[in-house]
């Protein structure tokens, strides 16, 4: 799974996004190597999530391309994305309230018994062994999700997202909602995800929770990419700045929308 | 065993081992069996002893029939948030078009009493009924028109198409065969029958019991206790037996029995013969349909994704699930099951009629709603629907028994069903 360095997993080229009239995303690159962790930050509405979901093919853009491995990708629906191995962890965490753990887990991609009904044994069992390594407490396998704490739903998406196997994740203010234990809870597990080579792409309107955690950032400002640049080569205050003002300090790469 | 279908659900399995909690079994569905129980007594105590007669419970069960074969479809439509108000005019439409084609259509190239026909008409009524479901349901999912309007205008467009099949004439009467569709003489299938399809029905049940506790255990999961499954297999097993005894106590009328006895060369004895009716046929229908539908909401694919619409759209589209297409599905089904639905009516009128159906919609709905389904989406089970409309129907037999005046049946009808759904969110806040 490891690549010479040069290729990179994902590649967003140019993309470009308009509802309306309104340019949600107007022009915009970035890419994700393996093993790497990718800060993506803007102010609400700067069009982070809109190029995210670009990605996880809820959207398809007008404009731009996606490469996967170095190869022309054609995401059109959110089942092409996973087929490419990318998988998501929205904001609103997307799960089906009325539906228990593993229902949700495996939504889209269930297990079915060779007379083609579904395996809620097997699923259960498996849905055990993964929320065993996320959350060893979780016990409530049988109940709808809507009867969950805000933590234990999380562990559901984030279980959903890494147990296909993903090589890139999306994560989509994956701390918003969290308090402090649960947060440390999702830093740890990016650390081993992004050890294992799996590229992840972190989406937060707080640059405090992404310094920690990403290699590089991308700040977007109006739909524009402000600039790109590693984490060590600038300051929290200058990506403050380029998130606030869109002025690209001189350790970043500009984009097409720094002023 | 999985969540989305409340019987299934057990409750938070902490300390408080409570009975009910031992034999997982669904507090809702226990209450609507109590509810039935205090009418169905009631009823008994005021027409003096004329309500649990199995001649009643047979005719009971014969009326339920076509709104419960509806109802388990129309939760499927409300629990992805839908409302279908067409199905009574589907009914009408279909069924006129299975009574012009048993009784002028099919006859021109097969003859009077042709043994294909009943065969042939259900499955015409079965496939006009579904592409009416899946051309409103294309129109839903694919144009995305609300389906309360598309299908408001299908209540107008399918009963004003009703009358033009035949520009308002009643067709009958209808092809014998086809009759026993309606219940009544033709379609009781005698104690012989009754006996084995109760017993076949009991051995399934455990069956499936066993298999369900074997495949948990083969996982290691948590099982109820032994003395539960057994609780619970007695249980099912005995009101199946029960059911059957019943259907089975009904005798045929004497001049019925007499010509049957004729037939079949059995001298006629002085005091006459006791042959009993059985389990009607549109009752083993619905009791099917019930089945597969339970089957396809809890253990296919397809009904994951009904309910995974239901209790969060978006989520649904963002998995991967082809929603749309899911949904177009949903209104198919229920469109065939108003075909079915459409052959007991009209079998059991013994003639098609425009009028057929009017104000089904509204049964059917109540049905399911009386029935635990929630018109806020994602919750509901197919046995609650048709329970609902066992409730409904023993109402207005009730009442019609007690020589209740229409006006008044319907007042109380209505105030039920509002009184219903009252009970069942209190209940749903409380267990929150």
């Amino acid at each position: 799974m490891q690549q010479n360095g040069t290729t990179p997993l994902v590649e967003m080229r140019n993309i470009s996004i308009a509802f309306g009239g309104i340019k949600a995303v107007d022009d915009v690159s970035v890419d994700l190597r393996p093993g790497e962790v990718v800060g993506l930050l803007g102010h609400n509405g700067a069009g982070k999530s809109t190029l995210i979901k670009i990605l996880s093919g809820a959207y398809k853009p007008d404009a731009g391309e996606i490469y996967v491995n170095g190869e022309h990708a054609d995401i059109s629906t959110p089942r092409d994305a996973k087929r490419y191995g990318i998988e998501t962890i929205y904001q609103t965490l997307a799960l089906a309230d009325n539906i228990d753990a593993a229902g949700n887990i495996f939504l889209g991609r269930e297990v079915l018994t060779p007379y083609g009904t579904l395996d809620d044994a097997a699923m259960e069992a498996e849905t055990r062994k993964v929320m065993a390594r996320l959350n060893p407490h979780f016990r409530r396998f049988k109940e709808p999700v809507k009867a969950l704490s805000g933590g234990q739903r999380q562990s559901v998406a984030i279980a959903r997202a890494i147990y296909f196997n993903a090589r890139v994740l999306i994560m989509d203010e994956p701390t918003a909602a969290l308090g402090p234990a649960e947060t440390q809870q999702v830093a740890d597990l990016v650390l081993q995800l992004k050890k294992e080579g799996i590229g992840i792409f972190l989406i937060s309107h707080d640059i405090h929770d992404v310094f920690g955690l990403a290699d590089r950032v991308s700040v977007m400002k109006n739909g524009k990419l402000v600039g790109s640049a590693n984490v060590q080569d600038v300051t929290q205050d200058e990506v403050l700045g380029m998130i606030i003002l869109g002025k690209c300090p001189p350790g970043a790469t500009p984009g097409p929308g720094a002023s | 065993m999985n969540a989305p279908v409340a019987t299934t659900a057990p409750p938070p399995s902490t300390a408080s081992g409570s009975l009910l909690s031992k034999l997982e079994i669904d507090v809702r569905m226990l209450g609507m069996l109590a509810a039935l129980a205090v009418i169905w007594v009631g009823f008994d105590l005021l027409s003096g002893g004329v309500f649990l007669t199995p001649r009643n419970l047979w005719n009971l069960s014969v009326q339920t029939a076509s709104v419960a074969i509806m109802a388990t479809g129309m939760v499927l439509v409300i629990v992805t948030r839908n409302i279908d108000l067409s199905v009574g005019a589907i009914l009408g439409v279909v069924g006129m078009i299975v009574g012009v084609a048993q009784v002028q259509w099919l006859p021109a190239y097969l003859g009077l009493e042709h043994p294909l026909t009943a065969p042939l008409v259900v499955l015409l009524a079965i496939t006009v009924g579904g592409l009416i479901g899946l051309f409103q349901g294309w129109l839903i999912a694919y144009l995305g028109i609300p389906s309360f309007i598309v299908t408001l205008g299908g209540l107008l467009v399918w009963r004003g198409a009703a009358w033009w099949v035949t520009a308002g004439q009643t067709v009958a009467p209808m092809d014998s065969r086809f009759k026993a569709f309606g219940g009544g003489v033709e379609g009781a299938l005698g104690a012989t029958a009754t006996w084995i399809i109760a017993a076949v029905a009991c051995g399934l049940i455990i069956v499936a019991l066993g298999l369900a506790r074997r495949r948990r255990l083969s996982f290691g999961f948590p099982v109820r206790p032994g003395w539960a499954d057994m609780v619970i297999a007695t249980v099912a097993c005995g009101a199946v037996l029960a059911a059957a005894a019943v259907a089975n106590a009904y005798p045929l009328p004497a001049g019925t029995a007499r010509n049957w006895a004729e037939a079949n060369g059995i001298p006629w004895p002085e005091g006459g013969l006791f042959i009993p009716h059985g389990v009607a046929l549109p009752v083993l229908i619905a009791v099917m349909v019930g089945l597969v539908m339970t089957f396809i909401a809890t253990r296919r694919r397809f009904g994951r994704y009904v309910f995974a619409i239901g209790g969060n759209p978006e989520a649904a589209e963002l998995s991967g699930i082809n929603t749309r297409w899911t949904l177009m599905k949903v209104f198919g089904l229920m469109g065939l099951l108003c075909g079915i639905s459409a052959c007991i009516s009209t079998a059991r009128l013994n003639a098609a009629t425009n009028a057929a159906g009017t104000l089904d919609e509204l049964y059917v709905i109540a049905s399911a709603v009386i029935g635990g389904t929630s018109l806020a989406g994602g919750i509901g089970t197919i046995a609650g629907a048709m329970l609902g409309a066992l409730v409904m129907q023993s109402l207005q037999s009730g009442m019609v028994l007690l020589g209740v005046d229409t006006p008044l049946q319907n007042i109380v009808v209505g105030a039920v069903l509002v009184l219903a759904v009252w009970v069942d969110g209190l209940y749903r806040r409380r267990i929150k």
